[in-house]
């Protein structure tokens, strides 16, 4: 059995998450959560990551393990000091799912559409994203490449920070906005590019530029280095472990394999 | 020697707040809500409140009732449920005001008023629609930096609510779970701050002083205890039970069809705390809900 889609972005997730420090690592939903894992038991072992409510972990905790099945606490880091400890001094770095994203990396949490004073869809509201954005640094993981999530112009409301001059103030201090990796169902992309550009710096296998291109709603760069990835055994074994209830499958429609065919 | 006795029932509790107050609401989305005082609201007159909540189904069940002017909020969420249905009701049809924060600007303007400073400053907001829709004000450090700051004013609050495992009549509450959100925030934001728990003892010292760490905040914080059993109901209240998904659920689904309030106001309030706790099951149900796996 091959890799699938899954598997192949849970690879590169891991990727974004790579550091020498000793930060906490928060990746939002399966395949963010999987990836923060795998990133701390490969390449990036100074990751401290929670068991989703208050105690830091030393091994990931797998995806639905109940009981004994979960790891032993080996320190705490509840919301009451998160902000303290991991968000306001930096320590942290969060993959996320906004609703939006702009050619600036600004992202929408908040609300489409209307007004202020009555939107036309209310969504979760603003959450951490101002100060994950301002603080310290972070990716997103898209999982329908779409020109309803990478949208024209502004998103609708800026929940968080990014590369967007028009938006800083003379005198304020924006130099913990830290945007790093953007994973979709299509490539990976990054930053890098002219004032922060974002650019395609891997396209998944059978994945074309063009078609990244006509699902984004702004222009995007072409630094496409070759092919993202296949996961390899250890990692797939690794993945495995992790989500054992197979979690990782519901993911994309039908679970389809890294290796799009030509079927 | 004489003694201090903060004891009063839900009821009671209620009957100290007026319309037009600003309330504080403790924990954090569905997660050790003080529901029986806020049923207990839902059972009162009360109207044009401002809620200051990390919010979870009560901010949806009060804005719903038509209860609120005014939300101060950084999310709404059910968690497993993202968000909030009712809340999304109430904003799409414009029935509340909002102020819209982060997270951290959230507790740091309840730290400024328990602090009774106007403002404390932060970087968070900047580069954010935030600032500019909240009308928040920026503040420049009188420093050789000159760095510009956002200025998050002083959430002052004219009573919190907050829902502890335990409490003894002087005031001085325990909770047990593994997290204090930002409870001790709202507590000392507030002119007054009223608390349910799931079981009243006499002292403390006698009942469960193995425990005193898990006393939230001092007393002095303490205007009055009620005893509200199963109070936490639908939210989770570790580690004495898990939030009821099942409730929430049909909660949630209830704001597309009926998706009228008043057709869902009997069993989501019940006429009085009794009746509510005997339609989920009594109290006994309510123990036995598993805690959620994260």
């Amino acid at each position: 059995m091959g890799a699938s889609l899954a598997e192949l972005c849970i690879v590169a997730c891991a990727e974004a998450f790579r550091t020498s420090r000793e930060i906490i690592a928060t990746g939002i939903g399966p395949i963010p959560r999987l990836g923060a894992g795998l990133a701390k038991l490969t390449h990036s072992p100074g990751l401290m990551m929670t068991d989703g409510e208050a105690f830091l972990v030393e091994q990931p905790v797998p995806l639905g393990a109940t009981g004994d099945e979960r790891p032993a606490p080996a320190g705490y880091l509840p919301f009451s000091r998160f902000f303290d400890s991991a968000v306001w001094t930096g320590r942290r770095h969060a993959m996320v799912t906004p609703t939006q994203i702009d050619r600036f990396g600004q992202t929408n949490l908040s609300a489409l559409g209307g007004t202020h004073a009555q939107p036309k869809v209310q969504m979760l509201g603003a959450r951490g994203f101002p100060g994950n954005g301002i603080y310290h640094p972070n990716s997103m993981f898209i999982p329908a490449h779409s020109t309803r999530v990478f949208v024209a112009g502004e998103v609708d409301r800026v929940s968080s920070p990014g590369y967007n001059p028009a938006r800083r103030l003379p005198g304020g201090n924006y130099s913990g906005i830290d945007l790093r990796r953007i994973v979709t169902d299509l490539c990976v992309m990054d930053f890098g590019g002219p004032d922060h550009a974002i650019r395609v710096i891997s396209l998944h296998p059978g994945a074309t530029f063009a078609q990244v291109q006509d699902a984004t709603g702004f222009e995007l760069i072409d630094a496409a280095d070759g092919e993202t990835p296949l996961p390899g055994e250890d990692q797939l074994a690794l993945i495995a472990r992790l989500d054992p209830h197979g979690i990782r499958a519901r993911v994309f429609k039908d679970n389809p394999p890294a290796q799009r065919s030509a079927s | 020697m004489p003694t201090i006795d903060k004891t009063m029932d839900a009821a009671a509790v209620v009957s100290r707040l007026r319309s037009g107050m600003t309330l504080g609401i403790g924990g954090w989305g569905p997660r050790r809500k003080p529901m029986a005082l806020v049923r207990e609201i839902l059972r009162s007159d009360l109207t044009d409140l401002t809620l200051v909540s990390y919010g979870g189904p009560e901010v949806g069940m009060l804005c719903a009732a038509g209860k609120v002017r005014k939300l101060v909020f950084a999310f709404v969420s059910l968690d497993e449920i993202p968000l909030e249905p009712w809340f999304r009701k109430s904003r799409e049809a414009c029935a509340i005001e909002v102020l819209e924060l982060d997270e951290g600007m959230f507790q740091w303007g309840l730290k400024a008023a328990a602090f009774s400073v106007p403002f404390l400053p932060t970087r968070v907001g900047l580069g954010t629609d935030l600032i500019e829709l909240g009308g928040l004000k920026t503040v420049t450090s009188p420093y050789e930096d000159g760095e510009v700051l956002a200025a998050m004013p002083a959430l002052k609050l004219d009573a919190a609510l907050v829902h502890v495992h335990r409490a003894d009549r002087r005031g001085n509450v325990q909770a047990l779970g593994p997290d204090t959100y930002y409870d001790e925030w709202f507590a000392k934001a507030a002119a007054e701050c009223f608390v349910s728990c799931e079981e009243l003892v006499d002292a403390m010292e006698v009942s469960y002083p193995e425990d005193v760490r898990a006393n939230l905040f001092e007393r002095c914080f303490v205007t009055g205890v009620a005893e509200t059993p199963g109070g936490a109901h639908p939210t989770t209240m570790p580690p004495a039970y898990g939030w009821d998904m099942g409730w929430l659920k049909k909660y949630a689904a209830a704001a597309k069809d009926p998706g009228d309030w008043s057709a869902v106001a009997e069993w989501t309030v019940g006429a009085s705390e009794a009746d509510y706790l005997a339609s989920v099951g009594g109290h006994k149900e309510v123990a036995a809900l598993p805690l959620p796996v994260f």
